[in-house]
């Protein structure tokens, strides 16, 4: 049976989070079987035919003026469209802010279970079984699916991407789907982007963070300085947004953005559940406190005591000069 | 106008996790209870519509055991005019499970705005209100961190946050919303607010919930990350710390 794996689209560019979808659908297939399915809404093709590298044999196309903004009741239809039309066991999206919003969708639209944020995916007894952090990431849920297909998204950032491989150049089918812009009573008006060619945290590779521990606003300064070294995004704590010194958009935990980047700086965070709720994921954690008993170092790989006033500019020169030896 | 929040009672996050003997579920001998809280956002959000307007009413709604009734009143002291109770056996029920009793009773009622909280920080789905919203023919906009209503309220523009910007969504009423945390800042039970809360109504339903769609087959503490090094002390800690992360970890 197939595996059907909806690809993320925006602005025209396939988003790396779907490349991470086919590659988690890859290595399913190694064990339920079944070709790997894409499908894509698009105002245009994005460039389909390349992801037969990343493992996808067809790829399924609706395309509708007005996809080019994410258009919750016509991206639906489509993915609804390719169920029906594959008929698949599994279902991948991603859990970014897209696929958080349209999967529930489709699992209502068909009926059927859907494991929303998953961290890792497991085939036992024949039997799909998703694993999701609960209890901000206090335990670890795993579930099973009653009924068919099987609905699941992927959080940010954890499952590789399909490596490319020999694949050929798969088919790009139209997919027919019936959508009248002018009848849907949700529609986006427009798209603002935060800072400019800023990297969003979710999407970050390397994320710096800072905590109250810094004392002020102005010292987020420091931080940058070593972000913009290390081709990083700023994060903070809740204690720094809520006390207004950094938009809440750079908040990461709980009640902010979860991330999984390959390596986490945090710097005079005090690690508290909340916080790393956000964050456990992460491949790579570092810690930089004051405190020996900051319950951060509990979760941090690589730990340095002492002060951040101290180690990150220091940090930060050493970066440089290993970026200057190239 | 009438508006219908939502809401659901979790444990807090500061909880210790326990896994009940049947180790699919949390062992809910020490948890302290409260109202989720991008729920409070969603409450105070229908709550300040209703004052603007001088007019409406504002119902919270609540799936679950017994025990939610504290939490109904809890929304009910913030200024909820009455709530209903979908009573069920207590048992977690699965996001499918929720969104269909919900909007069963949400079918027979003429709410322009149902309100939501984005997500529920327990289980974390962030599911329910996208499914009520289809099962219900609604449109729905989710991670609502901002909201204007047309003078006439039949039009909705929302914002919602998206990676590296925020979408403006324009939408027609009767529609679905979940909250996000920064829409407002939600406002203290007042004593007498607490006091009035007391007299005010639960209608209490029991509901029969469809079969799952989702069945858990554990719950556990995730796997420790194996123990962290301290690399060193302050600056001169610095050399050590380049060298591990470029060559042990290889991330930079
Ligand atoms: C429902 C709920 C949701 C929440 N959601 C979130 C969330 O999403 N994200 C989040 O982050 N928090 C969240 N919190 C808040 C969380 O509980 C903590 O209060 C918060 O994370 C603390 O932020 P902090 O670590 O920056 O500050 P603190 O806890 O005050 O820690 C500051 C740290 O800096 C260190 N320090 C001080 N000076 C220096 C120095 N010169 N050099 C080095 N280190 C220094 C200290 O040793 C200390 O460890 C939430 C709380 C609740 C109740």
């Amino acid at each position: 049976m197939a595996i059907l794996v909806f690809i993320e689209q925006k602005g025209g560019l396939v988003r790396t989070v779907a490349r991470e979808a086919l590659g988690e659908a890859v290595r399913l297939a190694a064990t339920l079987g079944g070709p790997v399915v894409g499908v894509c809404a698009a105002a245009a093709d994005p460039g389909l035919a390349a992801l037969g590298e990343a493992g996808a044999s067809e790829l399924l196309l609706a395309t509708h003026a007005s996809f080019g903004h994410y258009e919750p009741a016509g991206y639906a239809r489509a993915v609804v469209a390719a169920v029906e039309k594959v008929k698949p066991a599994v279902v991948l999206f991603s859990a970014s802010a897209m696929g958080r919003d349209l999967a529930p969708r489709v699992a209502a639209r068909l009926g059927v279970g859907l494991a929303a944020d998953c961290t890792g995916l497991a085939v036992e007894g024949g039997r799909l079984i998703a694993s999701r952090p609960v209890y901000a990431g206090k335990a670890v849920q795993r579930v099973a699916f009653t009924g068919a297909p099987a609905l699941v998204s992927l959080r940010p950032k954890v499952f590789a991407p399909a490596p490319a491989q020999n694949g050929g150049a798969p088919a790009v089918t139209p997919l027919a789907i019936e959508h009248d812009p002018a009848a849907a009573r949700a529609r986006v008006l427009e798209v603002r982007t935060g800072s400019a060619g800023k990297v969003d945290l979710t999407e970050a590779e390397i994320i710096v963070s800072g905590g109250r521990g810094l004392k002020g606003p102005e010292n987020f300064a420091m931080i940058e300085a070593l972000a913009a070294a290390l081709g990083a995004t700023v994060g903070a704590s809740r204690a720094v947004v809520d006390a207004g010194w950094r938009p809440h958009g750079d908040q990461v935990g709980q009640t902010g953005k979860t991330v999984s980047p390959k390596l986490y700086v945090a710097v005079a965070i005090s690690g508290a559940i909340q916080h790393l709720a956000g964050m456990s994921s992460s491949r790579c954690i570092v810690a930089i406190n004051k405190d020996p008993d900051a319950p951060i170092f509990k979760v941090a790989d690589f730990g340095v005591v002492g002060d951040a006033f101290e180690v990150v500019p220091a940090l930060t020169e050493a970066v440089k000069a290993l970026n200057a030896r190239g | 106008m009438l508006q219908v929040v939502c809401i659901k009672q979790v444990a807090d996050t500061e909880t210790r996790v326990k896994v009940a003997s049947d180790g699919r579920t949390l062992d809910p001998t020490a948890v302290t209870w409260i109202l989720n809280p991008y729920d409070e956002f969603a409450i105070e959000q229908a709550l300040r519509i209703r004052e603007a307007a001088g007019a409406g009413e504002v119902v919270v709604l609540s799936l679950g055991g017994a025990g939610v009734q504290t939490t109904l009143r809890n929304a009910l002291a913030m200024g909820a005019d009455r709530a209903i109770h979908l009573k069920t056996d207590g048992a977690p029920p699965e996001p499918l499970q929720v969104a269909r009793a919900i909007a069963a009773e949400l079918k027979g009622l003429d709410a322009r705005l149902l309100w939501f909280g984005k997500q529920a920080v327990d289980d974390d789905a962030a599911q329910v209100p996208p499914m009520v919203a289809e099962l219900l023919g609604h449109p729905c906009v989710t991670v609502v961190a901002a909201i204007t209503l047309s003078a006439d309220a039949t039009q909705a523009v929302a914002e919602r946050e998206v990676e590296g910007g925020r979408e403006v969504v324009e939408v027609t009423l009767p529609a679905v919303l979940s909250a996000e945390k920064g829409l407002n800042e939600p406002r203290f039970a007042s004593l007498k607010g607490i006091m009035a809360a007391k007299k005010k109504p639960i209608d209490e339903k029991a509901v029969t919930l469809a079969p799952p769609a989702l069945e858990v087959v554990s719950l556990a503490l995730p796997a420790a990350r194996s123990p962290g090094r301290i690399v060193g002390q302050g600056a001169a800690a610095v050399p050590e710390l380049v060298r591990v992360l470029r060559e042990e970890a290889k991330v930079i």
